[in-house]
């Protein structure tokens, strides 16, 4: 008697509304940074905004662009660099105000400003401007094919509201700031926010006035959003009945979830690919051996790739859930092919001849830096990694620190052999090309701490982000991925997968950015 | 009396800075929290604006000065975590974790002497001796595991208790409380069994052994020759000696109990400050870091400041050497 008496006590807790509604309770990791859709651009922050607040144009679950507030959109044929978007009519905010293009140029210009996160995002636009009440033109600094992809997380605000409230400037957490749009939201978007508790609870009600009632399923009446730090606490309450969708199931549990009646996993190769970066300079940041970076040596790399042997990575340490990569590009993202993607097997005996012939027949040592709580598994496959170069002669120090730690470390090049996880929001190779293989300047190769320096890609580079012709563009970019394929500066490992747990009533599609938005969620 | 009490807040003080410096000296080994401020786009130029916008760029010296100078007008920062101030913050946690202590330590209290009483009385029984025996896991398992065993059972297989979360809370002025709902006091349960367990195996093993030192002494053995009843010779005589040092530990663990609940906070997804610890530890967040510390350090120092004004009164000793000081 005691049993259901106590489970509905815990459940009336959980649910805010009346009887018959469908409450979906949602446990995550993480929780959202600030509903300032202009001031973090991090993942969790931009899930939970979006769900209550819209961009122009979305990525749908499956990858293709999706018109949202914005229903068609093309490059202007007079001028190759001004796109023209056509903005839906009849969408209101939360409040009951019109959206038009007046929002939509307030928006852009305020992600665009110098406090915005997002402004890294759209750098190449040079102006917005209002041409109909419907209609806006967005000039770029140069012509730019790839623009509506790089403003699938930027959300578009009231301007009025924003106005009113004093919070036409992101907030800027660096000075101390906090605004209304910090902690409060009017958007267009299918929930309304009702309250929320940072790093406690977040809970939305369905806006029964959204635009896009007939064309998505938005079958989910509330959302209680809980962070849930603990991994093993939260697949805990998954199993016990008290949420009903967790993002991110450790790979060790899926079986565990799978053999429970009720529920069911629902997987997704992630746009993720993991990979080890080598310093290419004459220098090790360690100190040179004999003189010499024995990682400069293309022959080193290569030898160095095909002693990582991706596919008892991917059955032993990620227990099947990856895939094998022979490139660093997610498999989604314009200019992959399977033949890219092909790796060499591996075969000790030509590893041990390649450094014989570099000159490093006994091979030698070298330090693996590694984070320990960014990617799934991440020190377990700098182990595995670490033992596989052994067997060839390279022996390997693990350094496996936390990320707070790792990410600074490598951003100053304080390394000479790091792992590292990379995602392409824009699902373009030049995204990739940009902050990885450009030579590390002030605005490109941010996150390039291979020193690598290839001036001729480096021009290349910047010709594809200007190339409107998408088939001369596509030939440039797999000649690109060519070179850098045969450079080896990164090794490639795998391509992360994603695991949804979640009561077996919802239909879903994994999102391959791992951001799910409920509206997509049907309920059998 | 005055200057036993002057000298003694100046070193309180002193203590406080101390903790201070030595926190602002190891938050950069605790990584840069720059990287998790700016998007995967950000350009080698953000990085450096933020570094300065921060102050990060500066002595370690000088960034613990313009703290303790703000600190002391009511200044602590905001957030970097949660772009809010911290003081507010912190407020909104403070509640959740008091309750939780005060709880589990009431709880440790309770069971604590009741099993120390049991075990000392019938000492050879076969429940005192396996009271003792499980009092061991008490002391020697983490408490990590523990929540997680709790979890499992309570939640998963007999989905008699909830496995994270405060239930539904009632607000009070500025405080949040979980006493007042079914589903607050419900949510309680698992946390504070799983934070007290420590300090109740403490309690239990202190009382226990002074009430074996107890009932030897003449004073109990006179009272079972006037004839009076065990109950009143138990409770009356024995318990009441035995009292004062467990007060005494009580009130020291008291503080350690709020410092310690981060682990149970974590597992439970508790909303307190033990969790907002662990968080801002992640997020490398300064400002919410130092004004932890800082709180948590301030309530240790004020808990052995109100111990030793205590012993003072207590201990004429103290006031000769006081006097003469």
């Amino acid at each position: 008697m005691k049993k259901p008496l106590l489970v509905t006590a815990a459940a009336v807790a959980l649910m805010t509304s009346s009887a018959g509604a469908e409450t979906l309770r949602w446990g995550l990791a993480g929780d959202a940074l600030t509903l300032d859709p202009h001031a973090q651009n991090e993942g969790v922050t931009i899930m939970l905004q979006s769900q209550m607040m819209e961009p122009l144009v979305s990525r749908a679950p499956n990858g293709e662009l999706e018109p949202t507030l914005a229903t068609e959109w093309a490059i202007k044929k007079a001028d190759p660099t001004v796109w023209v978007f056509k903005l839906r009519e009849g969408v209101k905010f939360h409040d009951g105000a019109a959206f038009d293009s007046e929002d939509v140029v307030f928006s852009l210009n305020r992600a665009r400003s110098q406090a915005s996160q997002m402004k890294g995002l759209i750098a190449s636009i040079a102006e917005v401007k209002a041409t109909g009440p419907h209609e806006v033109e967005i000039k770029t600094k140069g012509p730019n094919p790839i623009l509506p992809a790089a403003m699938t997380s930027i959300f578009m605000l009231d301007k009025t509201w924003v106005e009113a409230n004093k919070a036409t400037v992101p907030q800027n957490v660096a000075a101390g700031e906090v605004t209304f749009a910090s902690t409060n939201v009017n958007g267009t978007g299918p929930y309304k926010l009702v309250s929320r508790e940072q790093d406690n609870r977040t809970v939305m009600r369905r806006n029964d006035d959204y635009w896009g009632m007939k064309t998505f399923p938005v079958k989910v009446t509330e959302v209680v959003f809980t962070p849930i730090q603990n991994a093993a606490t939260r697949v805990s309450a998954l199993l016990s009945g008290e949420l009903d969708f967790i993002q991110d199931v450790p790979v060790q549990d899926i079986q565990r979830v799978k053999s429970n009646a009720g529920l069911k996993i629902e997987t997704q190769t992630e746009n993720r690919s993991v990979f080890f970066g080598l310093n290419v300079s004459d220098k090790l940041h360690g100190g040179n051996i004999n003189g010499k970076n024995p990682l400069a040596d293309v022959r080193v790399r290569q030898a160095m790739s095909m002693a990582i042997n991706r596919d008892a990575i991917q059955r032993v340490v990620m227990r099947g859930q990856s895939v094998p990569a022979g490139v660093i590009m997610p498999t989604f993202v314009r200019g992959w092919s399977k033949e890219l993607n092909t790796y060499p097997p591996t075969d000790v005996a030509k590893i041990k001849a390649m450094l014989a012939d570099a000159g490093y027949k006994d091979g030698f040592s070298i330090q693996l830096d590694c984070p320990n709580d960014r990617y799934i598994n991440d020190e377990a496959i700098c182990q595995a990694a670490v033992s596989m170069l052994s067997q060839v002669g390279i022996k390997v120090n693990l350094n496996a620190t936390s990320k707070a730690l790792f990410f600074p470390q490598i951003g100053k090049l304080e390394t000479d052999f790091f792992m590292l996880g990379w995602g392409v929001p824009s699902y373009d190779s030049e995204y990739i090309f940009n902050f990885l293989y450009h030579t590390k300047s002030d605005a490109y190769g941010s996150w390039n701490s291979t020193r690598y320096s290839n001036p001729e890609l480096d021009s290349q580079i910047k010709a594809i982000a200007a190339e409107v012709n998408l088939e001369a563009r596509d030939a440039m970019v797999k000649n690109m991925w060519e070179t850098v394929k045969k450079d080896a500066v990164y090794i490639p490992i795998h391509h992360q997968m994603l695991n949804w747990a979640m009561k077996s009533k919802y239909t879903v599609t994994v999102d391959p950015d791992n951001q799910a938005r409920i509206k997509y969620f049907s309920i059998n | 009396m005055i200057v036993f009490f002057i000298r003694r807040l100046g070193q309180s003080l002193l203590v406080l800075l101390i903790v201070g410096l030595v926190a602002f000296s190891m938050f950069r080994f605790v990584g840069d929290p720059i990287n998790n401020m700016l998007g995967q786009e950000r350009t080698q130029a953000d990085v450096d604006r933020m570094r300065v916008e921060l102050g990060l760029d500066r002595a370690i010296l000088t960034q613990y000065g313009i703290f303790l100078k703000k600190a002391v007008q009511g200044d602590f920062g905001v957030s970097y975590r949660q772009g809010r101030p911290v003081i507010e913050v912190l407020a909104e946690r403070a509640p959740a974790t008091l309750e939780l202590a005060l709880v589990s330590g009431a709880l440790a209290l309770f069971f604590g002497i009741v099993f120390g009483m049991y075990t000392a009385i019938k000492r050879d029984s076969f429940i005192a001796k396996s009271i003792m025996t499980a009092s061991l896991i008490g002391v020697s398992l983490p408490t990590f595991l523990i929540g997680i065993a709790l979890i499992n059972i309570f939640a998963v297989k007999l989905e008699l208790l909830p496995s994270f979360g405060r239930g539904e809370t009632v607000k009070i002025g500025g405080w949040t409380t979980g006493f007042l709902t079914r589903s607050g006091l419900i949510a309680l349960i698992l946390p504070s069994i799983t934070l007290g367990l420590y300090q109740m195996t403490l309690i239990m093993r202190l009382v226990r052994a002074e009430m074996l030192e107890v009932l030897r002494q003449d004073y109990i053995r006179f009272a079972w020759a006037r004839g009076l009843k065990e109950r009143s010779i138990n409770f009356n005589h024995a318990l009441r000696n035995t009292l004062v040092p467990v007060i005494t530990v009580t009130g020291l663990q008291l503080g350690s109990i709020i410092a310690f609940a981060i682990i149970t906070e974590t597992v439970f997804q508790w909303p307190g400050m033990g969790l907002l610890f662990v968080n801002a530890i992640q997020f490398v967040d300064i400002p919410v870091m130092a004004a932890y510390l800082m709180l948590i350090s301030l309530v240790f120092v004020t808990i052995n400041l109100l111990v030793d004004m205590l012993y003072f009164a207590v201990d004429p000793r103290l006031r000769v050497s006081g006097g003469k000081g």
